[in-house]
């Protein structure tokens, strides 16, 4: 390749420049717009009265606190379930391995508001597993909702990562390693603690930290199992719907404050990932061993447990979709009327659910391959630039973008009026896109490394022209892999809640808004049936996603 | 048939200067060869010449064509990677076709072609396989069958055989070399093992930092390196210090550092100086006895035996050590710490100045 550092105008610098803009108009311009809001107002100029306001009052800074307590107290709990669980897989032989595996990717990418309303519909007031416990055996069971619940929802949720990451990182410990500790008299929990944990640490730091953002940032949960427990994502929903067409100044200062922590989080992560990284090749693998007697039972009830703990919730979930309900209250009998009634009150959610997301995917995995091609290929200031504008979506919580969007496009661009496209398929289309587009990125940057430049020279050699070569041999050659980061992505875009939940009107409402709005409204039959049949949407893309790339397992 | 003409090259990586001026004719259908150290630049001149890399200064002529400016695509190059830059995702039989079909021609044509250069290469029973399941020997003749197919004007290729193993490097090489033979091809062919550019090529030309230091056929390369470093990249050798001088009849003699004196009337017509004499270690010839004035002794320091030859590490009189390779036998004896008698092949040894740089006895 040629090392040239100027932009040049031909496919690819037009590409450049097409790509640059759009992040101008739909990442720099909104996310600028909540920052100029949040710091400025008509009448007095520059002013620091929003934040002033919310360090102030308890009342709002509480909700902060309550956040980090909740996502500290989720991480920790999920880091250890996680380790237990990779542990138990990595070192023992047993059955059904990959079924469970199977299972706990599935319960990881559910909705997490989801799972919370199914937890309550188990261990809340009136839930199944209360009144069950209180019967027949008169054992009142804590109370689920606050700050339990939510620890309890989220860290179900996100230990998966964990296990996930970890069950990658005990694939690159060599056997012999453990068999020397085993030699020097080291063996079982003692070898676990001084050479086992070491050696994941850098692992297990980025798996916290990715498991603290998520829930640092997720808001349908404490919304539905909270009550009065109010996190910060739940305030700044709050403080944004209940302000429209007032003073939204102060739901923007609390949007930056959520930048400013998650990007703090992410340079945290980011260097401690620099001062913990050593690189690791197995050339033998930790091997499992076969275990008997008492042991074996534990590994079992164990491992099977906490998965079928994951799991509860959709089984639950599936069950009662079959239910006769009558609003709250689900009657005896079973019949088909939950989904003959999603259908036909929720159908064109079901159809913007697979809808909305393909239009993102098919933006994704575009912008993906030519800014991947950018970035690897044609480093230059501009390339460089939009690399890191990629970024920044990863960092922003869905909330914010959504309230970015809608302030920023309700009257148009600098209400201009050009871009209106509040309330438009468009708006979550592209809102979505924006925000999944990192991690196709990611594994498309990957996919590109791969491919040693000399096989474009190759081509070229063979009387290829540039353009020709780049579809012709680099696209397809890089499809595998960009094609299972977009479906992991996609599986994301169908789960989502947070950005769509503001920018949803009823004609692009998806499952996951209908979901929500249908538990808040108490139709629980129908909120049953359309969470399970985006459960099947979730399995089949997934099962789509082991076909396509081979592997039964998902790296992160 | 191509004939390439290269005049004042130049190039210039981010204001570092890998090569100054360079200069080099390739005639038609010959296996030129660019060898030298690693970092001489050979690879940044053949990819001046594909077009990967830029040309600050300088022409380029593919015979009355300049092609300087020309994208890679438009040079009519076949060209062969090092690490073989096989498409993964086509088959044997696409991976040839790839080229045929960017030319526009008839289905008919492409196949039949793609055919033809994979019997050459002997990959017919392959064709339809996925790379994937090949050799890594396999694909390098898919990726030479690649390149021949499209009847480039010029191949060119970068160490093409550096990944595969010794047995097989030899193998290749031949193969390499009749194919090229059959087709006729002007080819540039870059490696820094000086046995396979010995073995394959016409010409040789030896770089070092970028500029060459000789041209020539690896007969030439051998017995008259242009100047020291030559000398000492291809083959081994022995440099001894000497003083050049005459005798009164004007016949010149050198003086070599352990005080024998060696009659070299070659270079009658040069004045008296200090040089340095390449010696390459089959040119020590071992003999029996002191007898004529012509021999000088040394002693044995050190002794490999190597099958067809046996290597001596020996000290001369003013205890310089030389290398003295001599055909093994089953009677030899000679032990460590041995007088050994020897004289010098002056037919086959080369005079350098004092700086190594000019091969004297080449100076008319
Ligand atoms: N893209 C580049 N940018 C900067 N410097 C380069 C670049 N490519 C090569 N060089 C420099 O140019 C010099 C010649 O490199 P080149 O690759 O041509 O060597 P070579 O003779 O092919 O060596 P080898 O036998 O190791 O392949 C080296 O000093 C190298 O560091
Ligand atoms: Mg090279």
């Amino acid at each position: 390749m040629k090392n040239d550092k100027r932009l040049r105008l031909d496919m690819w610098g037009i590409a450049g420049i097409v790509i640059l803009v759009t992040y101008i108009l739909f990442l720099i311009y909104p996310v600028g717009n909540i920052l100029k809001q949040s710091f400025y107002s008509t009448s007095m100029g520059f002013t620091l009265d929003n934040f002033t306001k919310f360090f102030s009052m308890s009342y709002y800074s509480n909700t902060l606190l309550n956040s980090f307590k909740v996502s500290i107290t989720a991480t920790i709990f999920a880091f250890i379930i996680g380790t237990l669980l990779a542990y138990l897989f990595a070192m023992f032989d047993f059955k059904g391995k990959k079924l469970l595996r199977i299972l706990i990717i599935i319960a990881s990418m559910s909705a997490p508001f989801i799972g919370a309303y199914s937890w309550i519909l188990l261990l809340g007031r009136s839930g199944v597993i209360t009144r069950f416990l209180s019967q027949f055996l008169g054992v009142q069971t804590p109370d689920i909702y606050g700050f339990s619940g939510i620890v309890l929802v989220f860290t179900l949720q996100l230990f998966p990562l964990i296990f996930l990451y970890i069950n990658g990182a005990f694939k690159n410990i060599d056997q012999s390693i453990l068999e020397a500790a085993e030699g020097m008299g080291v063996t079982g929990i003692k070898r676990f603690m001084t050479v086992v944990l070491p050696l994941l640490m850098p692992t297990v730091l980025a798996g916290s930290l990715l498991v603290f953002m998520r829930a640092f940032s997720d808001f349908g949960t404490p919304m539905l199992i909270g009550e009065g427990y109010r996190t910060f994502p739940v305030l700044i929903y709050t403080e944004f719907i209940s302000e429209v067409g007032g003073d939204s100044a102060f739901a923007s200062a609390l949007a930056v404050i959520a930048i400013v922590i998650a990007l703090s989080i992410f340079m945290l992560q980011q260097i401690v990932s620099l001062r913990f990284a050593f690189s690791m090749n197995a050339l033998h693998p930790v091997s499992t061993k076969k275990v008997k007697g008492l042991k074996k039972f534990w590994v079992y009830v164990i491992s099977y447990g906490i998965v079928f703990t994951a799991v509860l919730p959709q089984l639950y979930l599936v069950y009662t979709s079959f239910q006769n309900t009558s609003g709250m209250v689900f009657q005896s009998g079973y019949s088909l009327n939950s989904y003959r009634e999603a259908f036909s009150r929720m159908g064109n959610s079901i159809f913007n659910t697979l809808r909305i997301p393909f239009f993102a995917i098919i933006i994704v995995v575009l912008f993906a391959v030519f800014i991947s091609y950018l970035a690897v290929r044609k480093r230059n200031t501009v390339t460089a630039t939009i690399d890191s504008l990629s970024m920044i979506p990863y960092i922003v919580p869905g909330t914010v973008l959504g309230i970015a969007y809608l302030t920023s496009f309700n009257t148009g661009v600098g209400g201009t009026g050009f871009l209106s496209i509040t309330g438009t398929t468009a708006i979550l289309v592209i809102s979505f896109a924006v925000r999944r587009l990192p991690y196709t990125i990611r594994s498309s940057v990957a996919a590109l490394h791969q491919i040693s430049p000399s096989i474009e020279e190759a081509a070229q050699s063979l009387g290829s022209s540039k353009l020709n070569t780049f579809f012709r041999i680099t696209v397809p050659m890089m499809m595998p892999g960009i094609i299972a980061g977009a479906i992991l992505s996609w599986i994301t875009m169908i789960s989502e809640l947070s950005t769509s939940i503001l920018l949803y009107t009823v004609n692009t409402r998806t499952v996951t808004v209908a979901i929500y709005t249908e538990v808040i409204r108490g139709n629980y039959g129908i909120a049953a049936a359309l969470s399970t049949i985006l459960m099947i949407f979730t399995v089949l893309s997934l099962l789509l996603f082991m076909k396509v790339s081979g592997k039964d397992d998902i790296s992160l | 048939m191509t004939q390439i003409n290269i005049s004042h090259a130049k190039k210039v990586f981010d204001d570092v200067t890998v090569i100054p001026d360079l200069n080099i004719t390739i005639n038609e259908g010959e296996l030129f060869t660019l060898l030298g150290p690693s970092g001489c630049g050979k690879t940044t001149l053949l990819r001046m010449i594909a077009g990967f890399n830029s040309i600050e200064g300088g022409d380029f002529y593919f015979d009355a064509d300049r092609i300087n400016d020309k994208d890679p695509s438009k040079r009519n190059i076949g060209m062969v990677f090092q690490n073989y830059a096989i498409f993964p995702h086509l088959t044997v039989r696409e991976n040839v076709e790839f080229g045929l079909k960017q030319r526009k021609l008839d289905k008919k044509v492409v196949r039949e072609t793609a055919e033809k250069y994979l019997k050459l290469i002997q990959m017919e029973k392959y064709m339809d396989r996925k790379p994937e399941r090949l050799s890594g020997g396999q694909q390098q003749r898919v990726a030479l069958a690649r390149a021949l197919a499209i009847n480039p004007a010029v191949l060119l290729m970068d160490e093409p055989l550096s990944n595969l193993d010794a047995k097989l490097r030899v193998d290749m090489r031949k193969a390499i070399r009749e194919i090229q033979r059959e087709v006729g091809i002007t080819t540039v062919y870059v490696t820094h093992d000086q046995e396979e550019a010995m073995a394959i090529s016409d010409q040789i030309a030896v770089m070092k930092d970028g500029i060459v230091q000789q041209v020539g056929s690896p007969k030439a390369l051998y017995h008259r390196p242009a100047n020291e470093f030559v000398a000492s990249f291809i083959g081994r050798t022995n440099i001894v210090m000497a003083e050049l001088k005459h005798s009164n009849e004007g016949v010149a003699e050198l003086h070599l550092q352990n005080g024998h004196v060696v009659v070299y009337p070659k270079l009658n017509h040069l004045s008296d100086q200090t040089v340095r004499v390449s010696i390459r270690p089959e040119d020590f010839i071992r003999v029996e006895q002191e007898a004529s004035l012509n021999t000088f002794v040394g002693k044995i320091e050190d002794s490999v035996y190597l099958g067809l030859n046996t290597e001596y590490v020996v000290a001369l009189s003013d205890g310089h050590l030389v290398q003295v390779t001599e055909e093994s036998s089953f009677e030899e004896d000679l032990t460590v710490g041995e007088q050994i008698a020897l004289t010098i092949n002056t037919d086959k040894i080369n005079v350098y100045c004092a700086e190594g740089l000019t091969n004297l006895s080449e100076v008319k």
